[in-house]
């Protein structure tokens, strides 16, 4: 955990996200609530720049009145959450069977290159980061990539240049919340 | 055109939302069978011959039959939408077009089983779908559908979507449950069995999104109508997601019973081959069915014809047979290397083991590193024998099926592909580049096999 500490993030639990965190909460019975753990870490994460530190996973142990270690061992098996800072615009490739048939890893390496990051690097910008994936069920669409709650399809690198400079203009959305 | 059953409405313009849906004969199945007994539900499921869509192909009014119902513990259902074998997307297809489809299905099957707290447990991948469904249960909520005292019927029910962190593991039921009491997705020893004993001690039945989908027509027709539709023991229509190298990838529902042939080539389903090149392995059924190589596609090792059904697909075993899985139906062609393709399931197997037990743990890292290896070049012919050793030590050795997923693949791949093996291990200056058969597909270099010894 000492490497994870490093980085900073500033925690801003707002009473908007309370009030969200409380109704998943409430879905599963009375003495149940650690069964929220993983929708309140997603709601967290989106709500912190996509990562989640120690303190921020302290804050889910004391939404759910349990012990930190039972945050930290689903935080450390689950694919999804982010352990150390990422960029604000992740593109996450699907690099599976029919994802890399259909020239998965070539639209990555391009979209490493056009951005100046290996994979699971961020830009100096913080803006964008590039990571490899495991199948993402659009196996029929490929090649394609996940940016927030959304997925990109039949891609080519006309689209990743497109998608790259919304990005930058602030005309993609994240979340659907 | 075949019977469609779960895609029937799935193009009317604003099926999504409640409103189109009821419109359309949405809920009929709820308001029918809030008038029955419970137990005549199970038994029209059982009659219809339904068998699990998730990939077991499991009896689904069998396995709602052992729900303990004696104990008097709070008995729950739980819908598996957490898709993650590659070659799969009918669930998300289905989720995404007509969520009302599968709340319907979860309203029906909870009262059949007694379940009055029910849960759909997604991907978190899928987090535009969840999204779309909390939405849908939302109007089921608003529209009385689920509750308290349902219509007047004195049933209660509560259902939730919850959404996963990224495992595959989490699809095997009792990791899916693990992980919705908020835990590592790390599966259970079984017995007990969730139907005795699953979320949170209590008896639980987890069923496919497809399956729970298609429970609304067997309510509403009959089982016996249902079990007309397809072909023998394989009742029904099916879902098969295509991907891969044909024309026209994509989601289609079908009869079971017609031929591969007619579904791989005719214009209403996948089209033919993309560009027309050869055709040279199919997975018919998710990355863990072993890969057919072309002579076994379309006809069995019988010479009968192939057919969409879960036991022409199985028919040979896995010598010369496959498997109807989850009907993640992937296609590949000539450009496809076998080996960098078992490579890349070796590696997702390998990171989606849970690490509970060594063989798997263990073996598919071991699995990974000597396809790469092969791969790369830097293979030995003694290493397709290890890798032969490694699958068969992995498969029936783990307390989930993960392990023989992970070593299908690769023993099929040795047991059709070892030409393409040996040819990696021989001619490494002609694998350099990861797009070796793209460039110079395997029928046209296999004559250079035969001018060299070792």
């Amino acid at each position: 955990m000492e490497t994870l500490q490093r980085y900073h993030q500033d925690i801003n639990i707002t009473p908007a996200l309370t009030e969200r965190i409380n109704e998943l909460i409430s879905h599963y019975p009375e003495g149940r609530q650690k069964s929220a753990l993983l929708p309140v870490l997603h709601e967290l994460q989106d709500a912190h720049d996509n990562w989640l530190s120690v303190e921020l996973q302290n804050k889910a142990a004391e939404f759910l009145n349990i012990t930190p270690i039972e945050v930290y061992e689903v935080v450390t098996f689950y694919t999804m959450f982010n352990q150390k800072p990422v960029g604000k615009y992740m593109l996450e490739f699907c690099v599976t069977s029919c994802c890399a048939i259909n020239k998965a890893e070539d639209v990555m390496d391009y979209a490493c290159e056009k951005l100046g990051v290996k994979p699971g690097q961020v830009t100096a910008d913080g803006l964008f980061s590039v990571v490899g994936v495991q199948c993402l069920g659009a196996c029929g669409y490929a090649p394609m990539l996940q940016l927030g709650d959304f997925y990109h399809e039949h891609l080519t690198t006309q689209k990743v240049d497109q998608l790259i400079a919304d990005c930058k203009e602030g005309k993609i959305t994240l979340h659907d919340k | 055109m075949g019977q469609k059953i779960l895609f029937e409405k799935i193009h009317i313009p604003g099926i999504k939302t409640y409103d189109v849906y009821r419109e359309n004969g949405g809920y009929a199945s709820v308001e029918k069978a809030l008038k029955m007994n419970p137990d005549d539900i199970t038994e029209e499921v059982k009659t219809s011959g339904l068998r699990g869509r998730g990939g077991a192909g499991f009896p689904v009014g069998l396995k709602w039959s052992f729900i303990d119902k004696k104990s008097g513990n709070p008995r729950h259902l739980v819908c598996n939408a957490d898709e993650s074998e590659p070659g799969t997307f009918k669930d998300r297809y289905l989720m995404e077009y007509i969520p009302h489809l599968l709340i319907e299905g979860m309203i029906t099957s909870s009262f059949a089983l007694g379940a009055n707290l029910s849960y759909i447990y997604i991907r978190g991948e899928y987090m535009w779908v969840y999204k779309t469904l909390e939405r849908a249960i939302k109007e089921a909520y608003a529209a009385g559908w689920l509750g308290k005292n349902i219509k007047g019927s004195g049933f209660d029910l509560d259902l939730h979507v919850h959404c996963g962190g990224g495992a595959y593991i989490c699809g095997e039921e009792t990791a899916l449950i693990e992980s919705l009491e908020g835990k590592r997705g790390n599966p259970r020893i079984k017995p007990p069995f969730p139907a005795v004993k699953g979320l949170w001690q209590n008896p639980t039945v987890v069923n496919n999104v497809e399956s729970i989908a298609s429970v609304p027509w067997i309510l509403l027709n009959s089982g016996e109508d249902y079990s007309k539709i397809g072909l023998g023991r394989s009742t029904g229509t099916k879902l098969f997601s295509v991907s891969g190298h044909v024309k026209k990838p994509g989601v289609y529902e079908i009869e079971m019973g017609m031929t591969v042939d007619e579904f791989m080539n005719s214009d209403e389903y996948c089209g033919g081959m993309i560009d027309d090149r050869p055709l040279k392995g199919l997975i018919p059924g998710g990355s863990s069915v072993p890969i057919l190589p072309n002579h076994l596609i379309f006809k069995t090792a019988n010479g009968e014809d192939r057919l969409m059904t879960y036991e022409s697909l199985a028919d040979g075993g896995f010598a010369t047979g496959s498997s109807l899985g989850s009907g993640g139906f992937i296609v590949y062609n000539d450009t496809a290397c076998i080996v960098r393709n078992t490579w890349n399931f070796s590696r997702f197997y390998h990171h989606e083991s849970c690490g509970q037990c060594s063989p798997c743990r263990e073996g598919t890292g071991w699995m990974e590193k000597i396809l790469w290896r092969i791969e790369n070049g830097q293979g030995t012919e003694e290493d397709i024998d290890v890798l032969w050793s490694i699958q068969a030590k992995i498969e029936g050795n783990t307390i989930c099926p993960l392990g023989d997923a992970a070593a299908w693949p690769v023993a099929a791949a040795i047991r059709h592909f070892r030409d393409e093996f040996e040819y990696h291990i021989r001619f490494p200056e002609k694998i350099k580049n990861r797009d070796h058969f793209v460039n110079e597909p395997f029928e046209k270099v296999k004559h250079l096999m035969q001018n060299t010894t070792v």
